[in-house]
């Protein structure tokens, strides 16, 4: 007997979990409440059972998630006992820096990128884990699954460590830390099958609901509450879609879709012509953004 | 069938490995309409191919890759056929990046290795089939490309495949398959091509498809322990990834390196207990005996456990920019366990042409070698070849913290095969080195209770006192011991002699200042105790004291006794002594108190050794 494609990608995520946590003096882990963060953190109980979480999950909070998912990040960390930190970046909240006035670029940088510098940096945190997946986006594709930063949390493409076998060299400089992502090797199509085996509980705005929407460059945008500026002679209308991805609602596209269940959302992954951050604004701030923002420091 | 195969494509720079894989997501309709519209914005904004796709562009994710129109880092990507599920690293062909060439095929079954149809066999393709064929790679399939740009030439295609199995030949390769190809246009990729009627075998994706990965594993259970679980006083949980074999509550098992044995109790994990786990999961034992255990050591079936050593033959692939010197001390990281680790030898550094075992004091950046390693403590190990987990190491520098090499053990040194590290690498010179000092040996020479034990003490202490390393060696002392099946006739003092001097030469080799008091009245016992230790390092003290005033001083009451008639063949009374004819020094202690002679040697002693 062998292993199924799953049991392969589970038992890998649990090794890279261990091990870090075995080598690094501080780690942490980052959640973002959706379905990647949820396989994550899945993972990461399954490796340490029956013992408690050894590290914190930190949660970056922009301010503009949707409030679904808030509800849900704040029942999971309640049910599964987390030590969990939530940090907002200061200074970016008391100049109320929003993705409409200041654009979605510098927003950002500012409520996320730079707070979660701030914030590791406050704990003094050596490893982060994070769901990042290789199959996302291009650049994501040429990161290590152990992959260092050197001081200031920079990201340097071209000059990564080699990483032969399950053999990570964990060992850091001062000032260095690690960004680990146990799901490297996993796709979107895996993680909707693993949920799905696993029967783990997702924010519901992943299903399809009728919920109101604007229309806004070719992309459904939700009208989560009543900051949402609209433009003149906008009207949410109630339509009946779902997200791919989670991410702040003003920039996260939701597809038009009739998908209630995992097996349905397994079905509408796997026969997708379109790529799964398609939806995501921030991706597309010019060529490379991406890798430019992995340079500063964004996961 | 395996439902996943991982592969890479390698080979030498501009050989079309990104163009490829980008082909050939394309044609298997891996990619998504908005990453179709983004390619065709690329290929007009940094595209090689005019006005047509440039497909690369999908792989070299990174700014600078694109810039320059070359791969740096390997890119996992991810495709489906209706047959299989595939991950494919896309690995950089320029020399510089093979460390990233390695660690895309370090996780890989089968290597995808292209050859320009132009350019034929090139030094890369080598370097690249050796470091595949070296981290145990063995299915190749040999993907000639560009066969468009000469002709679709059978000529062509049959010299490169000869070249290929010539080179190829002494890589124990278990299927190496050629396909003739052109990636830009699609030919003979994921469909047989009517541009080579001449060739009858399957496309590059029917192969990949085909192509059965036997993973020959031993069936003895191993596990690395990488975590110790211990929530609370009540649970100690052993933690990590099955590395070979099947384990069952109730199994017997052996703790490498302590040798303990135990049974284990559970399985657990977060669904419920595990009637039995298998090779590649990773797990948490309960044993039911308490053992001590820790983080690095191995579980595994009680009658088959691995080995443990502390030297090993290991072929390494260098990778820092910094050279390989042997003697240097690097950080090893071998499953779970660290230890410190010293390159002891260089065998040989490979030819990655010929294959050749080239002679090399030095290693550099993207070499293999093979060297001999030696760690601070015996480590639990299997052979790379048998057990990938337990036999795959890398070297960490210990101030710049980067990663200098992939080892891959080929088996552990034996005692007798230590011999060359015993006399080539501790020797005299290290010793003495170690001490900070030239050994010595300082011969006293002279009558009974001429003085000689009593400056040799003052000596040492003097020399102590300096951080020196000493030894005395008394001849009386030594009779109660090693000698005291000696008496005092003529053969019986040869005897004595030759021993103490043997003893004295094994001391001075172990980079000590031996002080050898004994009377030794034979001029050719002596010299024979000088021809043993090399030139320089024997310095012959004559303590000169008439025999009047030795036998006035007795502080023996030995010559008492042979004026008696107690002692027979006294030395100066009934036993003649000859005195040295050029000592290094003679004392003359009439005239010469002990701590004044002490000193006088101390001087002697610190000067630099006399030549020959």
């Amino acid at each position: 007997m062998s292993l199924s494609q799953l049991q392969k990608l589970e038992a890998e995520s649990i090794q890279i979990f261990r091990e870090t946590v075995a080598e690094c003096a501080r780690p942490v882990m980052l959640y973002s409440i959706g379905k990647d963060s949820t396989v994550l953190l899945h993972l990461a109980r399954k490796a340490f059972y029956p013992a408690r979480l050894p590290f914190s999950v930190m949660h970056i909070d922009t301010t503009w998630k949707f409030r679904e998912m808030i509800a849900f990040r704040d029942r999971v960390a309640r049910e599964a006992e987390l030590d969990l930190i939530v940090y907002t970046n200061p200074q970016g909240q008391a100049e109320g820096i929003n993705p409409f006035d200041h654009g979605s670029s510098y927003y950002t940088d500012v409520m996320k990128t730079q707070a979660l510098k701030q914030a590791l940096d406050q704990h003094g945190f050596t490893a982060a884990f994070g769901g990042a997946r290789r199959d996302e986006e291009k650049s994501r594709a040429k990161e290590r699954i152990y992959s260092m930063r050197a001081a200031g949390h920079r990201w340097d493409p071209k000059a990564q460590r080699p990483e032969l076998w399950s053999l990570p060299n964990l060992q850091l400089q001062e000032g260095d830390s690690m960004r680990v992502f146990p799901l490297s090797n996993w796709t979107e199509a895996d993680v909707w099958q693993y949920i799905a085996q696993e029967q783990l509980d997702i924010v519901p705005l992943y299903f399809a609901k009728e919920r109101p929407v604007v229309q806004r460059n070719g992309a459904w945008i939700m009208v989560d509450d009543d900051r949402m500026r609209l433009n003149p002679g906008e009207v949410p209308q109630q339509r009946l879609i779902r997200f791919r991805t989670l991410g702040c609602y003003p920039l996260s596209g939701a597809i038009d879709s009739t998908a209630t269940t995992l097996e349905e959302i397994v079905n509408e992954t796997l026969s997708s012509r379109q790529s799964e951050r398609q939806g995501r604004a921030i991706d597309h701030d010019g060529a490379g953004s991406m890798e430019r923002k992995k340079q500063e420091g964004y996961f | 069938m395996n439902d996943l195969l991982r592969f890479i494509t390698c080979g030498s720079v501009d050989d079309g490995k990104s163009t490829l894989i980008g082909r050939l997501l394309w044609d298997t309709g891996s990619l998504p309409e908005d990453h179709i519209a983004t390619l065709h914005k690329d290929s007009r904004a940094h595209g090689t191919q005019g006005e047509g796709l440039d497909y690369a562009l999908l792989l070299d994710g990174l700014q600078a890759e694109r810039e320059q129109g070359i791969t740096i880092d390997v890119s996992y990507r991810f495709f489906r056929t209706a047959r299989r599920k595939f991950i494919v690293a896309d690995t950089p062909g320029h020399e510089q990046y093979t460390c990233n060439m390695a660690t895309g095929a370090s996780g890989a079954e089968l290597a995808v290795i292209l050859i320009d149809a132009r350019k034929g066999v090139l030094t890369q393709t080598r370097r690249h089939s050796r470091i595949v064929h070296m981290l145990g790679i063995r299915h190749v399939v040999i993907a000639i490309n560009k066969m468009d740009l000469v002709d679709w030439s059978e000529q062509r295609f049959a010299d490169i495949e000869r070249d290929y199995r010539a080179f190829a030949h002494d890589l124990d390769f278990t299927s190496i398959s050629f396909i003739p190809l052109s990636a830009l246009n699609g030919d003979n990729l994921i469909s047989s091509s009517s541009a080579a009627p001449w060739y009858q075998g399957p496309s590059l994706l029917g192969c990949l498809e085909a192509v059965h990965i036997d993973n020959e594993q031993s069936a003895d259970f191993r596990m690395p322990v990488q975590w110790v679980n211990r929530p609370n006083l009540d649970f100690r949980g052993y933690c990590g990834r099955i590395a070979a074999g099947s384990i069952a509550p109730g199994d017997a098992v052996r703790v490498l390196p302590s040798g303990a044995t135990a049974h284990v109790q559970r399985i657990v994990s977060m669904d419920g207990d595990l009637p039995h786990a298998e090779c590649g999961q990773s797990v948490t034992l309960t044993l039911a005996e308490e053992v001590d255990i820790s983080r690095g050591d191995v579980i595994t079936s009680i009658d088959t456990p691995v080995e443990c050593a502390d030297q090993f033959e290991v072929r390494l692939l260098w990778l820092s920019e910094k050279p390989l010197v042997a003697g240097r001390s690097y950080e090893l990281k071998l499953h779970h366990q660290r230890a410190n680790a010293t390159i002891t030898s260089i065998k040989y550094e490979l030819d990655i042409n010929s294959g050749a075992h080239l002679s090399a004091r030095s290693v550099s950046r993207n070499t293999i070698a093979v060297v001999n390693l030696s760690v601070n403590r015996a480590l639990p190990f299997e052979s790379y070849a048998r057990n990938r987990t337990l036999g795959g190491l890398i070297l960490v520098d210990r101030l710049s913290k980067e990663t200098v090499a992939a080892g891959m053990i080929h088996f552990a040194l034996r005692r007798s095969s230590n011999i060359h590290w015993h006399s080539l690498d501790v020797d005299r010179e290290a010793r003495q080195q170690q001490k900070q000092q030239q050994a010595r040996c300082v011969w006293f020479t002279g009558l009974s209770g001429s003085g000689k034990s009593t400056i040799a003490n003052l000596l040492e202490k003097r020399l102590h006192a300096a951080g020196r390393h000493t030894y005395v060696l008394d001849g009386d002392n030594l009779r109660h011991g090693i000698n005291r099946d000696l008496g005092f006739t003529e053969a019986d003092r040869v005897e004595n002699i030759r021993r103490v001097a043997e003893i004295a030469r094994l001391m001075t080799d172990a980079g000590l200042i031996v002080l050898v008091s004994l009377i030794s009245p034979y001029r050719a016992d002596r010299d024979l105790a000088r021809g043993l230790l090399p030139a320089g390092d024997f310095l012959e003290v004559f303590v000169d004291t008439p025999i009047a005033v030795c036998e006035q001083r007795d502080p023996k009451g030995l010559y008492a006794k042979v004026r008696s008639g107690v002692i027979k063949n006294f030395t100066g009374i009934d036993s003649p002594y000859e005195a040295p004819l050029q000592p290094e020094l003679r004392i003359n202690t009439t005239e010469t108190s002990a701590p004044e002679a002490a000193e006088m040697i101390a001087a002697l002693i610190a000067q630099e050794r006399k030549p020959a």
